[in-house]
């Protein structure tokens, strides 16, 4: 009996006996939400999941030199540079805007981004961060006044949308993927459709707290059987590597890939250069972070 | 046989007392203050859990690192990502026992604390100081104390060292009502 009544009060005592902490951590279950997938808005050439932080405004000044193939006269591609200047601003902590300018082709872009999906784990548990990017190009090239024949101004606007797909896996991995859609309001209908589909991988490693290796590869899904740019030469898949620096309030990528461009119209379905013959461009990606509205202490 | 019997239900509601009397967080506030050459920088916290035993005077604290909230939000990043790693460590706790505190007695006391301080996974032995007032059946417990970054193995880089400062300054400030 007495036996019974000890074993009875044997719970009582071990509750009372237990540790603090724990009993705390028991009570505490929060949903922890992953942050900083990826060090930048962009990955090498296209976007990221991350989005700006609501009331950040960011300059990216991005450029693109020449290819490495072209020789001492071209100073290894040194000699030209393709530029693009673009503004990102964080609206809230999940939307942002863009807007650029490429000097390839002369293409002004715009991007709406949403963070739809954010990868989180405790209560509220959830394995990967999802972004809707929707853009449009406006190619300023062929100048007014020089444009051939029948070409009119809707044909200079180009689509993207994108579903970027990432899961930090580790702090140090993350991966993305990126199915994409393309549509081109003016193609030569022999070598191109308006609608093409790509599906983009990505991803980073993080070699120390300030540096990481990115990648990036978009895959055309239905190219054409004739699939060569006007002048007979092949079109191909973009393709790149990157290493980001990051210090205080700039990122440094700097890049080798094969293209030039810096929007999706141009660098999914119009990339000229073959990576594995040496046409590569080493570039930059440089971007400062400006916080115009800070937020007010709680 | 009966005076055993007694004794035991007399211990049973002695255990069951003793939990009773424990405190759990009501409102919290943690803040932390770096002041450098270049820039000085301020995080609040109101995420931070606690519990209170009166009768033992133990005490342990949970503080979600990322619910640290920053002016600029891509400090709140670095601090998260490359100074705390919050997601190696989640969370920085501390346990330890108050002395110099009577539950009956009114007013401000004067109290301090020996426990173990857990930040970014380093584990330190400390002695804090702070007060607790008691209010009606609630208690308002503050402290405010340094932490220095390299004993917490949190590295700054030589180039931010003008940025950043080798201590910061912590302060709470916790309302505790009866479990």
């Amino acid at each position: 009996m007495k036996k019974l009544f000890l074993l009875l009060l044997l719970p009582t005592i071990s509750f009372a006996q237990d540790d603090l902490l724990k009993e705390l951590e028991k009570q505490d279950q929060n949903t922890d939400y992953t942050i900083a997938t990826f060090k930048g808005t962009r990955l090498v050439n296209g976007h990221s999941v991350e989005t700006k932080n609501g009331g950040t405004l960011e300059f990216i000044f991005a450029h693109r030199f020449g290819k490495l193939n072209e020789g001492l006269y071209e100073m290894y591609g040194l000699d030209q540079a393709y530029v693009r200047l673009g503004l990102d601003y964080g609206i809230t902590d999940n939307l942002s805007v863009s807007i650029g300018r490429n000097s390839a082709d002369k293409i002004m872009d715009g991007y709406l981004k949403y963070k739809l999906l954010r990868q989180s784990s405790g209560e509220r548990s959830f394995p990967f961060t999802m972004t809707l990017l929707g853009g449009t190009a406006y190619s300023i090239s062929p100048k007014r006044g020089n444009e051939p024949e029948g070409f009119k101004t809707v044909d200079r606007l180009a689509y993207t949308a994108q579903a970027l797909i990432a899961r930090k896996f580790t702090p140090s991995l993350s991966l993305q993927i990126m199915p994409t859609y393309i549509h081109k309001n003016a193609v030569d209908q022999s070598r191109e459709k308006n609608d093409q589909l790509a599906i983009g991988i990505g991803g980073r490693i993080k070699l120390t707290r300030s540096v990481a290796l990115t990648s990036e590869y978009y895959y055309r899904l239905d190219p054409p059987d004739n699939d060569l740019f006007e002048a007979g030469s092949k079109r191909y898949n973009s393709l790149g590597f990157g290493i980001d620096i990051e210090t205080g309030g700039h990122v440094f990528q700097i890049v080798l890939t094969n293209t030039s461009s810096l929007t999706e119209r141009t660098f999914i379905t119009e990339t000229k250069g073959d990576f594995f013959g040496g046409d590569i461009h080493l570039g930059f990606n440089v971007t400062r972070t400006f916080q115009l509205k800070k937020k007010d202490a709680k | 046989m009966k005076i055993g019997y007694l004794v035991l239900l007399f211990l049973c509601t002695g255990v069951l007392s003793a939990a009773a009397q424990n405190y759990t967080t009501e409102k919290s506030f943690i803040s932390f203050y770096s002041h450098a050459p270049i820039e000085d920088i301020k995080a609040e916290n109101v995420k931070a859990v606690s519990l209170f035993n009166t009768a033992t005077g133990e005490i342990a604290f949970s503080v979600p690192i990322k619910e640290y909230q920053f002016r600029k939000s891509l400090m709140q990043e670095h601090f998260n990502e490359k100074y705390m790693e919050s997601e190696k460590y989640p969370k920085s706790t501390f346990q330890g026992k108050i002395t110099g505190f009577n539950p009956q007695a009114k007013g401000i006391q004067h109290v301090s604390t020996l426990g173990k301080l857990t930040i970014h996974g380093v584990t330190k032995e400390v002695n804090i100081k702070g007060t607790i007032e008691k209010l009606v059946d609630k208690l308002n417990m503050k402290s405010s104390f340094i932490v220095k970054l390299e004993d917490y193995n949190i590295v700054v880089p030589q180039l931010l060292r003008n940025n950043i400062a080798e201590q910061v300054e912590v302060t709470i400030d916790f309302v505790f009502k009866p479990q």
